[in-house]
């Protein structure tokens, strides 16, 4: 087996796969890839399974080597990576020797990236995912020095696969949202608020949420403890708006809002503290 | 008995049902039903079907094309013949210390609502608690039936570190903190068991419309009991009734 050692481990990097389904009824979240988009695009472009595990890093990337010559690529947040202090391009396969040290540098946009491996990284599977979360898998994120166990690559092609496809995510303001269960028992004015206001991701926001500054109105009761999903935006007692992530819990008390559809969770998930976004409603049942 | 369910589309790949806002026995029955007539009818074409208090949330693999043919679907399968759940009633006896070395609140407790340790013990232990669902943290048991003398507004700040294990009051529900998290709830004993396991395919043993009841142990027994637990991956067995008694 090869082995990947993680020289430094950047801000708080992981492993991460689509995410542990089957397992919300006993409280689990699903978990996966922040950015799926740009998750899925690194096994795309390696020939990989589609739910073969990354490594996740965020803002800060970590440094890693490599025992034993293999196959990765880097998607996700725009940035420059070297290996062996040879500069590499983003979006595409990467020969890797034995030895070989890949640096990458903080990203200049977006804030999570991925680090794809031909084979996908063999780190623990834990209830059917390798996806890291705190008291499932035995770490929570990548320390100095571990190792993470892959299968090399013995010979090389030099064939190559052509993806006519974005490689970055949208830089966009706008998120596309549905109705939420409770976005009826908002007044008019919330409503109004909601649809036409701007809204800045604060400094809270991490895999499991995302809060935003600004304040609405708020009178809501709370309701009974109902299922939320990844993109659920919550509507708190304070009048704050939270976002719900990948780790998000499996269940919630806050009226749900608003709905992020497929593609706006991963546009959220690029965003930095004090970027704006707005809420474009669209219709389920159209 | 038949409920007025109301459907809504909730994400491109998500349904959610929900039944009259009460947490109600009969309601927890009738969700756990349609769960399992769901599971089996959709198996091929869903992720998961989590409860909740009065919901069932639907997700599905793949998006959605046509919602009006899937809430139609499932609207003919709440309707259809319904066979009752096969499962017996669980009785899990939990070990509880109630003891201010291992609860850090619990002298708080006891001096705000004045009650004595004692009495805090025998009207906690005295329910049968219905587990209506699991939720918040993984294993973590939404239980019905808190004695009404025990209600307990949470914090105002949450403790940043609330252990495994803490039997813990907040508002009017009580439960056991299956991982370390923080936590804003009043904790008032200790219960020495793993209620969650990530490495079993079935990671917690205890499950909706089981029941549940708190035992009182020495600070001596939940040594004992922990050092099974740690060593043996112990966990009691539980009681089995028939329905309806």
């Amino acid at each position: 087996m090869g082995k990947v050692k993680v020289v430094t481990p950047g801000l708080f990097s992981t492993i991460q796969d689509l995410g542990r389904f089957g397992y919300a009824k006993y409280g689990v979240p699903f978990g996966g890839a922040m950015d799926r988009t740009s998750f899925t695009l690194a096994n795309a472009l390696l020939g990989n399974h589609e739910n073969d595990a990354c490594i996740e890093w965020v803002y800060q990337p970590p440094i890693l080597q490599f025992s034993e010559p293999t196959v990765v690529c880097l998607t996700g947040a725009r940035t420059t990576g070297f290996l062996n202090e040879k500069e590499i391009s983003m979006n595409r396969q990467l020969r890797v020797n034995k030895n070989d040290v890949l640096t990458i540098n903080f990203c200049k946009n977006g804030q999570y990236g991925y680090v794809g491996i031909k084979g996908g990284f063999q780190s623990e599977v834990v209830l059917n995912s390798r996806s890291f979360f705190k008291e499932i898998t035995s770490k929570e994120s990548l320390q100095k020095g571990d190792e993470i166990m892959y299968t090399p690559v013995k010979t090389f092609t030099d064939s190559f696969s052509v993806l006519s496809t974005k490689l970055f995510i949208p830089n966009t303001e706008t998120l596309q949202v549905y109705k939420g269960p409770e976005f009826d028992s908002l007044t008019p004015e919330q409503k109004e608020f909601l649809i036409h206001h701007s809204f800045t991701i604060s400094g809270m926001a991490n895999r499991m949420a995302i809060q935003l500054n600004e304040v609405l109105p708020n009178s809501l009761p709370s309701l009974l403890t109902s299922p939320v999903l990844p993109g659920t935006v919550q509507l708190t007692p304070s009048g704050r708006l939270i976002v719900l992530m990948r780790d998000s819990q499996t269940t919630g008390g806050y009226p749900r809002v608003l709905q992020l559809n497929i593609s706006s969770i991963d546009v959220m998930a690029q965003k930095r503290t004090h970027e704006k976004v707005k809420f474009e409603i669209k219709d389920l049942l159209l | 008995m038949r409920y007025r369910l109301k459907y809504k589309p909730y994400a491109e790949d998500a349904i959610l049902i929900e039944w009259p806002p009460e947490i109600d026995e009969n309601i927890l029955q009738d969700i756990l039903i349609f769960q399992e007539k769901i599971k089996t009818q959709y198996n091929k074409v869903i992720i998961e079907v989590v409860s909740a208090y009065n919901s069932l949330l639907v997700y599905y693999l793949s998006a959605i094309e046509d919602f009006y043919d899937k809430i139609s679907g499932l609207k003919a399968l709440y309707n259809s013949n319904t066979v009752p759940l096969q499962k017996k009633q669980k009785v899990w006896k939990l070990p509880v210390c109630y003891s201010p070395h291992l609860a850090p609140d619990l002298i708080s407790f006891s001096k705000t609502k004045a009650l004595s340790i004692d009495d805090i013990i025998s009207l906690h232990t005295a329910p049968q608690y219905t587990v209506y669902f699991l939720g918040f943290l993984p294993g973590f048991l939404y239980l019905g039936g808190l004695p009404q003398t025990l209600h307990f507004i949470r914090k105002k700040t949450p403790a940043p570190i609330v252990e495994r294990g803490a039997v813990a009051i907040g508002g009017n529900q009580t439960g056991i903190y299956p991982v370390d998290s923080p936590g804003g709830w009043h904790v008032i004993g200790k219960c020495p068991l793993n209620l969650f396991d990530a490495h079993q395919e079935i990671p917690s043993r205890v499950c909706p419309s089981d029941r549940v009841q708190f035992v009182s142990i020495s600070a001596s027994q939940y040594t004992e009991i922990r050092t099974k637990v740690l060593n043996k991956n112990y966990f009691p067995e539980p009681e089995e009734l028939s329905w309806g008694k």
